[in-house]
């Protein structure tokens, strides 16, 4: 009884293929969802939220069928969730674990803090230049020019 | 590859140089036939009196014919047309497009929706790239190098464009920088960045008269009462920065004193009558170094 209810658990949440995008800050899973623009996936995508975590407390977790990222696009998750670790899987085996980095640019993620910037006043994709050669990571609107800081960034 | 000046920083040292030494060729010969009638769209969404004047001199003197608006009231932008689409337009009917605009960045998305070369003349509060390169060439002919110079930047250096950019443009060049400024309006970090990425020496006052006997250069701005949270720290500071021809009595020879103009009381008429007062030929390099980026940008050799 008991090993069958685990098995079932199991089928839920286990991934023959795919990606799992683990260690999420609780609250933004769907922001994840949104940033690696798989709204509009057809395959299976298990959410997990609130989810008891040893290191974090609450957690997030994202599973994706049949679907492997490419760095930059994993990379475009840093800044919502710079803790979040990422799990390939083939065949029911774990293939890699990375942990996610900051990306080169922010592309369309993001808006800028300057209310005077072109990207707030017309249809413009944003993008930002990371600026990472310093104490403290910032954000540079490639636009107006405008350095923000982490806690400035408001998501799209 | 189309070439466009946004920001000063899409030009590296080399360009710059070369630019600079065009202009020296346009100062001792300014009327040139070199356009030979090209079409150059300048665009104004704001009011500007030299910048858009300068331009405009720079086309005509060399032969060009200019299309264009200088307040964007009459056009279709009124109407509600976006950036984006009027450029998109003026593209079809120019040989390069001139703009200055009030939004920061607005010069870089233009830039983005245009095939022909595109000169930023001011967006926002963000850049001024020929401001800049005027800003090189007066400095480039009062002192014959840009190489490690003691550059004093005095007044508003937090909300200044012209001093930031130029900032940036000197780290290329060995540069001392004195910063003078009031605690309020300090050189903001993100600008600081290229000064301690190129482990330049920089130094910050509050009392002008510090700096002025180290300085090869003396660049003057303006600081303006609405920069203030506290009407009570405008009327502190207000006069703690202004130039007067009784502070330059142990200054180096070699000195010169650059202002971005308009000014307004920073620097004292009595300054103007020294040898060391050079902005009002500086404001006529604008003419020289404009005709020189559109002929560079042009791919016109002089």
């Amino acid at each position: 009884m008991q090993d069958n209810y685990n098995k079932k658990e199991l089928k839920v949440s286990a991934l023959e293929n795919g990606t799992v995008i683990d260690h999420i800050p609780q609250g933004v899973v769907l922001q994840v969802l949104r940033a690696l623009q798989l709204e509009d996936f057809n395959d299976a995508i298990y959410l997990g939220s609130n989810l008891d975590s040893h290191k974090m407390g609450k957690k997030g977790i994202i599973k994706v069928s049949n679907k492997f990222f490419e760095k930059e696009d994993i990379n475009k998750i840093a800044l919502i969730a710079p803790s979040a670790t990422i799990i390939e899987i083939k065949n029911y085996e774990i293939i890699r674990k990375t942990k996610v980095e900051l990306p080169d640019e922010v592309i369309g993620l993001v808006k800028c803090i300057n209310p005077k910037c072109i990207t707030n006043n017309e249809k413009i994709t944003t993008k930002f230049i990371v600026q990472n050669d310093l104490d403290e990571v910032q954000f540079r609107c490639y636009y107006c020019e405008k350095t923000m800081r982490k806690e400035d960034l408001e998501f799209l | 590859m189309k070439k466009d000046l946004v920001s000063i920083n899409d030009f590296n040292k080399e360009e710059i140089l070369h630019i600079l030494d065009m202009a020296k060729k346009f100062e001792a010969n300014p009327d040139q036939n070199l356009l030979n009638g090209k079409v150059i769209a300048v665009l104004f969404f704001e009011p500007s009196t030299r910048t858009r004047l300068s331009f405009e001199s720079a086309i005509q003197r060399l032969g060009g014919r200019v299309i264009g608006f200088s307040e964007a009231t009459n056009t279709s932008v009124k109407k509600g047309e976006s950036l984006g689409d009027t450029i998109r337009t003026i593209n079809q009917y120019s040989d390069m497009i001139i703009m200055r605009n009030p939004l920061d960045g607005s010069a870089r998305y233009a830039s983005e929706n245009c095939t022909v070369p595109f000169i930023n003349a001011g967006d926002g509060s963000n850049q001024h790239p020929t401001q800049c390169l005027l800003d090189l060439y007066s400095i480039l002919q009062t002192q014959h190098t840009l190489d490690n110079l003691n550059i004093t930047f005095v007044g508003d250096l937090k909300y200044g464009r012209t001093v930031h950019s130029l900032v940036k443009a000197m780290t290329d060049f060995n540069t001392t920088f004195h910063l003078v400024s009031p605690l309020e309006l300090k050189l903001p970090s993100a600008v600081k960045y290229y000064i301690k990425k190129n482990n330049l020496p920089y130094f910050q006052y509050e009392r002008l008269e510090d700096a002025i006997p180290l300085s090869d250069i003396i660049y003057m701005t303006r600081i303006q009462q609405e920069r203030f949270a506290d009407p009570m720290e405008y009327e502190k500071v207000k006069n703690s920065y202004i130039l007067n021809a009784n502070m330059l009595s142990n200054v180096k020879p070699n000195m010169k004193i650059l202002h971005p103009l308009p000014r307004v009381n920073e620097i004292d008429i009595s300054v103007d009558a020294t040898p060391y007062a050079y902005y009002f030929q500086q404001a006529q390099n604008g003419l020289f170094v404009r005709q020189a980026l559109i002929c560079y940008m042009l791919g016109i050799e002089v």
